[in-house]
């Protein structure tokens, strides 16, 4: 049987021209000034010293809000990478043979994650105790007012196996060990992805299979006390038994609409000829889908919190829903994140054309930002917070970065996986 | 309604023979009524030129129904039919109607497109079904032609063309309703 694909120019690679590059960092320039603007006048305004003192006894500083922000972008942004490297494990786990042509550009996100692996551990040494309320010692000690039981109770999950109140060597040996295992899965995918483009055959394939399998197993458990640790924790009170999951759909959602207007942006510039609108369909599928998902886990968590009205649960969403800074985001988070794009990807054309789409990936990139924007600023800074020049510099700063890095990546091997034993099952994929 | 309705057959062996033959027959001007397979086959309605299927909106319309009468009950029920106070909540605590309204939703599209389905397939239980040809359900696919569709064309000639496109066999059929 011949091969179509072999119509294709599978050797070609990703041109990270100067002028893409320069687009990317005007947008990251704007975000910079845009921080730079929103940290001066943050510092102007003063430190609210008597309202902070009422609301736990700390006087809150301008660099706090700071700290809430890189906090959210690194978690955000991390979730984003990781998508792209979990989705693509997905795709060898399946044995899918439709995504074949689009497997690199999903893997190329996990270029972020050694650097996100450094923002991470810096900003929590750096900010871990003004964004975390366990990260107090007096909570522990028994003799202080300020002791807590409760927080005392979790307290090993932070500080094991020193004592609780000192330092929390459990909570970095965990952020580590899920990083380091990230960056090796992904590294490991991208050593076997190079070895087939070069030697070819099915080999690779059955290899990369095995080791997805692996990271698949390996990242079921570390999202979900990731989302523990980097989100959960800081309303320390505070728990949800569905909040792993509930943090995994956002991220994946946001990872999801990335991974497809990078598609539909690298075939707007004419590469990947073989991916058509039945792949584009596909991944609007994907998004459409998973919007849904993670509307139904967010109501999920919402209603039984909400029903069964027990003060422990219900303060966290007293403190968003009657909040004058966060109760209105409530609402434009449901209708960034389900409203619009389920009612706009409804239709099969909308997911087909290329339009409709980057509409609502463009959306629901943003959206997702405010999903982690009420799930951090809440516990971190209280009515102090809010979306200002400091939140959406410090977005286009951390987006337009991933962006550099992501692409930097991709530019750097093949686009295709020319060597992919479904490539062409790939191309006559047709729904 | 007694109404006889004759129709020219052929007999194809293979699904690419076959697919060629819909694309053949049809550039000769001639209107097949259906084409009937054991097994789907890939492209045929694209070759066919069937537009695609409006069911979707109607499953959307009757979705939206079942929205309504939904949330339309449970208003009616909690607060004014038979108003109670449960865990404290308003009367109409509109958080407490979205699984029923959901499941509702998902229960009147999924009904509602099954009877769209039914009704504009003419899948009635007292329909008569035509059988075309017995091996339909075994392994030969069969184009059928209605001849009163196709009355500037002789039947003769449809015959040839249907032979030519590479029928195996080319029958009459008749049916009397």
């Amino acid at each position: 049987m011949a091969h179509e694909v072999q119509n294709f120019n599978l050797d070609q690679k990703f041109d990270f021209t100067p002028g893409i590059k320069k687009s990317i960092m005007t947008v990251l320039l704007i975000g910079a000034a845009l921080l730079v603007l929103g940290i001066v006048l943050a510092m102007m305004g003063g430190g609210h010293a008597e309202e902070g003192a009422e609301a736990g006894g700390h006087a809150f500083h301008w660099y706090q809000r700071l700290y809430a922000n890189i906090w959210i972008n690194n978690v955000y942004f991390t979730g984003i990478a990781i998508v792209g490297v979990f989705f693509f494990a997905i795709q060898y786990a399946a044995q899918a043979g439709w995504s074949a042509p689009i497997t690199r550009v999903m893997l190329a996100f996990g270029n972020w994650l050694p650097i996100a692996a450094v923002l991470m551990i810096v900003t929590f040494f750096v900010a871990g105790h003004d964004l975390f309320h366990w990260w107090h010692a007096e909570l522990f000690d028994k003799n202080s007012a300020e002791y807590d039981k409760i927080i005392d109770g979790k307290g090993a999950f932070f500080y094991w196996p020193m004592e609780k109140g000192t330092f929390p060597i459990f909570y970095i040996v965990r952020m580590v060990v899920f990083f380091g295992f990230w960056v090796f899965f992904f590294s490991k995918f991208k050593k076997i992805a190079a070895a087939e483009d070069q030697l070819g055959g099915t080999s690779h394939w059955f290899k990369m299979r095995s080791w997805s399998a692996y990271f698949l197993v390996f990242f079921a458990v570390s999202s979900s006390i990731s989302a523990w640790d980097w989100v959960m924790s800081i309303d320390t009170h505070w728990f949800s038994t569905l909040f792993g999951w509930y943090v995994f759909s956002s991220w994946f959602v946001a990872g999801l609409s990335a991974i497809t207007l990078a598609v539909i942006f690298l075939k707007g510039k004419g590469y990947l000829e073989m991916v058509n609108e039945n792949h584009v369909h596909d991944l609007g599928k994907f998004v459409f889908g998973f919007s849904i998902f993670w509307t139904y886990l967010w109501f999920s968590q919402f209603l039984l919190i909400y029903y069964a009205n027990i003060p422990e649960e219900t303060v966290y969403f007293v403190e968003r829903l009657t909040s004058d800074v966060y109760g209105g985001f409530i609402f434009v988070n449901i209708a960034m994140n389900f409203v619009l794009p389920f009612l706009v990807l409804m239709t099969r054309d909308a997911k087909r054309h290329g339009v409709f789409l980057k509409l609502v990936c463009t959306l629901l990139i943003a959206g997702h930002w405010v999903d982690f924007f009420l799930m951090v600023q809440p516990g971190t800074l209280g009515h102090n917070g809010g979306v200002g020049l400091m939140e959406v510099g410090m977005f286009l700063v951390y987006g337009s970065a991933v962006a550099l890095v992501v692409l930097g990546g991709l530019a750097k091997g093949n686009l295709i996986p020319k060597n992919h034993p479904m490539l062409e099952e790939s191309y006559q994929h047709h729904i | 309604m007694e109404r006889d309705t004759h129709f020219v057959l052929g007999v194809y062996e293979d699904e690419d023979v076959l697919l060629d033959a819909v694309k053949q027959v049809r550039s000769s001007g001639v209107k097949i009524h259906e084409v009937y397979s054991p097994y789907p086959v890939h492209g045929l309605e694209h070759v066919l030129g069937y537009k695609r299927s409006r069911l979707p909106i109607a499953a959307f319309l009757f979705g939206i129904l079942g929205t309504t009468l939904a949330l339309t009950m449970q208003f009616y029920m909690m607060k004014f039919d038979w108003p109670m106070i449960i865990g404290g909540k308003d009367y109409a605590a509109f958080p407490d109607f979205i699984p029923v309204s959901f499941e509702m939703t998902v229960l009147l599209a999924a009904f509602g497109m099954v009877g769209v389905f039914m009704v504009s397939s003419n899948l009635k239980p007292w329909a008569q079904p035509r059988i075309f040809d017995v091996r339909i359900t075994d392994d030969k696919h069969v184009m059928a032609i209605d001849i009163a569709n196709n009355s500037a064309m002789d039947q003769e000639k449809i015959k040839e063309i249907l032979k030519s496109s590479g029928a195996t066999e080319v029958n009459n059929k008749s049916f009397d309703e």
